[in-house]
C-alpha cells in the first residue's frame, strides 16, 4: 500500500473522522471533501480541532474513527513519510543544522531524486531568495524562514500542501504581503493547499473555500463571500466579521419574502436566506449594511425606529456608531464617510434602515454570543 | 561611592579571577618551575634545585610511555562505552519518559549522594568472587573457572564508565531535550523514516551534547587514578597512578610535575583536534 500512497493524487476526502483524547472529542464526526487544486482554509478559534484535523491528514495523528482518502487511496494509517503530503509547520521547523539549500533538498534526497540542485535553485527563485542558499536558518529573518519552509514543502510537488498557521509568527504588514504571495504561488504551482488559521481575514483573503470549525465540527463551508453574506449559524456570523442579531418572530409570508416582527416593528427578508426551523428566529444584519438617518426623514427598505446614538467612533474611512434601541439592545452601525454629511452626535434620535436582501435569518435557539468571545489576534493554538 | 556602569562586569568577574589566579595560575607556575628541577647533590630526599633540566620531560615520558598509552586507551574505551549507554538513556528520558522525567533525572545524579571512593570500592565487591556477576558468567561458561574480573583492565574500564556516566548523560539529555519536536515531525513529513530521521536530524542536533559529554568523560578519565588503584593491578597502572606515587611515595617532584604537564598538553591537543573535527562552532 505504501508505494501506492506516495503516488496518490486527487481530492482529499475525510469521512466521519473522530479524534478522541479520553472523553474529549477534538474532532467530532467530521466529513469533508477538499477538491484537487483548490486553496482551502480551515478556520476556527483555538481548540476547535483544526490543527488536529491537519495533523491527521499529515499522518502525525491517527483518527480514532473514520477514514482519510486521497483520490482512491486510503491513507488513514499510512505513515507520514509514505504520504505525498507536505506541511509548512507553525514556526517553520527548519533544520537548524542544515543550510537553506540542504533544508530544501531534504525531501528530494530522501526520495532519491536526481536533479536536486536544479530543483532547489528553481524553488529558491520562486520564493525570491536564491542568494540565501548557503546560510543557516538562524541567520534568516522570520519572513525569510517562512518562505524557505514553503519552498522546502513545495519543491516535492506534493498532492497536498498543508499550512499550519504559517503566518502566525509574522508581524501584520509582512503577514498581509505573504498572504498575497502565498495565493500567487498556489496559482503558479497548481497544488492543493489546505490552510489552517484562526485569522478570519487571512482565510478570506487567500482561500477559495473556507470551512469554519467550532468544537470539532464544521459549522459552515463555502466561498468567503457566501460565508460572510449568508452565515447559517451565530458562530459563523460573529466569527467572520461582526453581526447584529435581533430576536424576532416570523409572522407570515409575502411571496418570496418572510414578514418578521422585531419587537413590534415589521420587516421583511428573502425566504431562502432564513435558516430558522420554526417561528422563532434571529434577524442578522452586518453593521455596514445599516443606513442611519435622523428621526423624521424618509427611509427605504426595512426600518427600525426609536433609536438614539449611544457612542460615536470616528476612524477615518468610516464612522462607527453604537445605536441604543427601545428594547434595550445596542446595534453596531458602520457608515462610510463619503457623503459630506456631518456625523451624528451622541444622543441624536435616529432611524436605521437597510435593504431587505441583506438580512440573514438564524435559528431562534442560537447562542447569539457564540464566536464573539474569541480574540482573532490571540497567539496560534499549540 | 558611585560605581560606573562600565566597571560592573569587571567587578563581577573579580572574585572568580582572584580565585583562579590563586588556586590555578600560581600552582601551575609553581608546577612548571618544579618540573625542571634536579636533586640537590648530597641533599635530603625531596630537596631540589632549579637547573632548567628539560631532559626531565624526555625521561619522564620515555619511562612511562606504557602508562600514558594505557591512560588514553582506557579513557577512550570508557568514553565510548559511556556514550553507548548514555545515549539511549538520555533519549528515553528526553522523549519517552512523560511524567517520570524528573524522577529519572534524579536517579541519574543519585550516585553523587555517595562518595566516589565508596562507589568504586563497591565495584570491587560487585566484580569480586562473592559478587553475582562472576558466578553467573561462569555458570553460563562465558568466562572460565579460573578467570577473575577484579584486578583487570576490564574492571578499571568498567569502573570508569560507571563513575563518569552521569557526566555523559546530563549534557546529552540537555541537548536532546532542546530539540524542537516539530523538526522531527518535519523530517517524517519530508519522506524520512524513523531511522533516517534519527541519523539525519536527531543525532546532528544532539552533537553539542555528544561533544560536551565525551569531553566531560574523557578528560577526567584520562587523568584518573582511583579506578586503576582500587579495581586494577600493577599491570593496569595509568599515568595518574604514576604521578600519585611519584609525588607521595617516591617524593620525586620534578618527574611528577613533568608528567602532569605532559598529560595536560596531550589532553589539550587531543581535545582541540576533536573539537575541530566535531565542528562545534557550526552547531547551534
Amino acid at each position: 500500500m505504501s508505494n501506492d500512497a506516495i503516488s496518490a493524487r486527487g481530492d482529499l476526502r475525510l469521512t466521519r473522522i473522530t479524534k478522541s483524547y479520553g472523553d474529549f472529542n477534538a474532532v467530532d464526526d467530521l466529513t469533508l471533501t477538499i477538491p484537487k487544486g483548490s486553496f482551502f482554509a480551515l478556520l476556527g478559534p483555538s481548540g476547535c480541532g483544526k490543527t488536529t484535523t491537519l495533523r491527521m491528514v499529515a499522518g502525525l495523528e491517527e483518527p480514532t474513527v473514520g477514514s482519510i482518502h486521497l483520490g482512491d487511496t486510503d491513507i488513514t494509517t499510512t505513515r507520514p513519510y509514505q504520504r505525498p503530503i507536505n506541511t509548512v509547520f507553525q514556526n517553520y521547523a527548519l533544520f537548524p543544522h542544515l543550510t537553506i539549500f540542504e533544508n530544501i533538498a531534504f525531501g528530494l534526497r530522501r526520495r532519491g531524486i536526481k536533479d536536486v540542485k536544479e530543483q532547489v535553485d528553481k524553488v529558491l527563485s520562486l520564493v525570491e531568495l536564491p542568494h540565501l542558499a548557503g546560510r543557516k536558518p538562524t541567520q534568516l529573518s522570520g519572513g525569510q524562514q517562512q518562505r524557505i519552509a514553503l519552498a522546502r514543502a513545495i519543491v516535492n510537488r506534493p498532492a497536498l500542501l498543508l499550512l499550519d498557521e504559517p503566518l502566525g509568527a509574522l508581524d501584520l504588514k509582512l503577514r498581509r504581503q505573504m498572504q498575497i504571495e502565498l495565493k500567487w504561488i498556489q496559482r503558479e504551482v497548481g497544488l492543493t493547499f489546505v490552510h489552517v488559521t484562526h485569522d478570519q481575514e487571512e482565510a478570506m483573503t487567500m482561500a477559495d473555500t473556507i470551512a469554519v470549525m467550532n468544537e470539532g465540527r464544521i459549522e459552515q463551508m463555502g466561498s468567503p463571500a457566501d460565508l460572510y453574506d449568508d452565515p447559517e449559524t451565530a458562530f459563523v456570523a460573529n466569527f467572520l466579521g461582526q453581526s447584529n442579531l435581533i430576536k424576532g418572530k416570523i409572522e407570515g409570508n409575502d411571496g418570496d419574502n418572510l414578514v418578521i416582527d422585531l419587537f413590534g416593528q415589521k420587516i421583511s427578508m428573502p425566504k431562502k436566506r432564513s435558516h430558522a426551523v420554526d417561528n422563532s428566529m434571529y434577524a442578522g444584519i452586518r453593521p455596514e449594511k445599516f443606513r442611519i438617518s435622523r428621526t423624521g426623514t424618509p427611509t427605504r427598505g426595512n426600518t427600525l425606529t426609536g433609536g438614539h446614538i449611544e457612542d460615536v467612533s470616528y476612524i477615518g474611512v468610516s464612522t462607527q456608531y453604537v445605536v441604543a434601541m427601545p428594547w434595550g439592545q445596542e446595534l453596531m452601525v458602520f457608515e462610510q464617510n463619503d457623503d459630506g454629511v456631518a456625523p451624528f452626535d451622541k444622543g441624536d434620535e435616529v432611524v436605521i434602515s437597510w435593504e431587505p436582501t441583506f438580512t440573514f435569518g438564524l435559528r431562534g435557539d442560537e447562542d447569539i454570543e457564540a464566536g464573539t468571545e474569541v480574540n482573532p489576534e490571540e497567539p496560534a493554538e499549540e | 561611592m558611585k560605581i560606573g556602569k562600565a566597571r560592573v562586569p569587571y567587578l563581577l568577574l573579580l572574585p572568580g579571577f582572584a580565585f583562579l589566579f590563586t588556586f590555578f595560575i600560581l600552582p601551575i607556575l609553581n608546577l612548571a618551575q618544579t618540573s625542571t628541577q634536579t636533586p640537590v647533590k648530597g641533599g635530603d630526599t625531596g630537596e631540589y634545585e632549579q637547573t632548567f633540566a628539560f631532559s626531565n620531560y624526555i625521561n619522564a615520558f620515555v619511562d612511562n610511555k606504557e602508562q600514558f598509552g594505557r591512560s588514553f586507551v582506557y579513557a577512550t574505551l570508557a568514553t565510548i562505552l559511556a556514550l553507548a549507554i548514555a545515549y539511549p538513556l538520555a533519549y528515553a528520558i528526553a522523549f519517552k519518559s512523560g511524567k517520570f522525567k524528573n524522577i529519572l533525572l534524579v536517579l541519574v545524579v543519585a550516585p553523587f549522594f555517595t562518595s566516589f571512593l565508596l562507589r568504586t570500592v563497591a565495584w570491587k565487591q560487585i566484580l569480586g568472587e562473592e559478587g553475582f556477576i562472576v558466578p553467573t558468567l561462569r555458570s553460563l561458561h562465558i568466562i572460565s573457572e579460573q578467570t577473575t574480573l577484579t584486578s583487570t583492565a576490564f574492571a578499571v574500564v568498567a569502573g570508569m564508565t560507571y563513575n563518569f556516566l552521569p557526566f555523559m548523560t546530563l549534557p546529552l539529555y540537555a541537548s536532546l531535550e532542546r530539540i524542537d519536536p516539530r523538526t522531527i515531525e518535519a523530517s517524517g513529513d519530508l519522506y524520512a523514516n524513523g531511522l533516517t530521521t534519527f541519523r539525519r536530524v536527531t543525532v546532528p542536533l544532539s552533537m553539542p551534547g555528544v561533544v560536551a559529554g565525551t569531553l566531560l568523560t574523557f578528560i577526567p578519565a584520562a587523568g584518573d587514578y582511583v579506578n586503576a588503584a582500587i579495581l586494577g593491578s600493577p599491570n593496569t597502572k595509568m599515568i595518574g597512578n604514576v604521578i600519585e606515587s611519584r609525588y607521595f611515595k617516591i617524593v620525586d617532584y620534578p618527574t611528577a610535575a613533568a608528567l602532569s604537564f605532559t598529560l595536560m598538553a596531550a589532553i589539550l591537543i587531543l581535545v582541540t583536534l576533536y573539537i575541530r573535527k566535531a565542528g562545534t562552532e557550526e552547531l547551534v
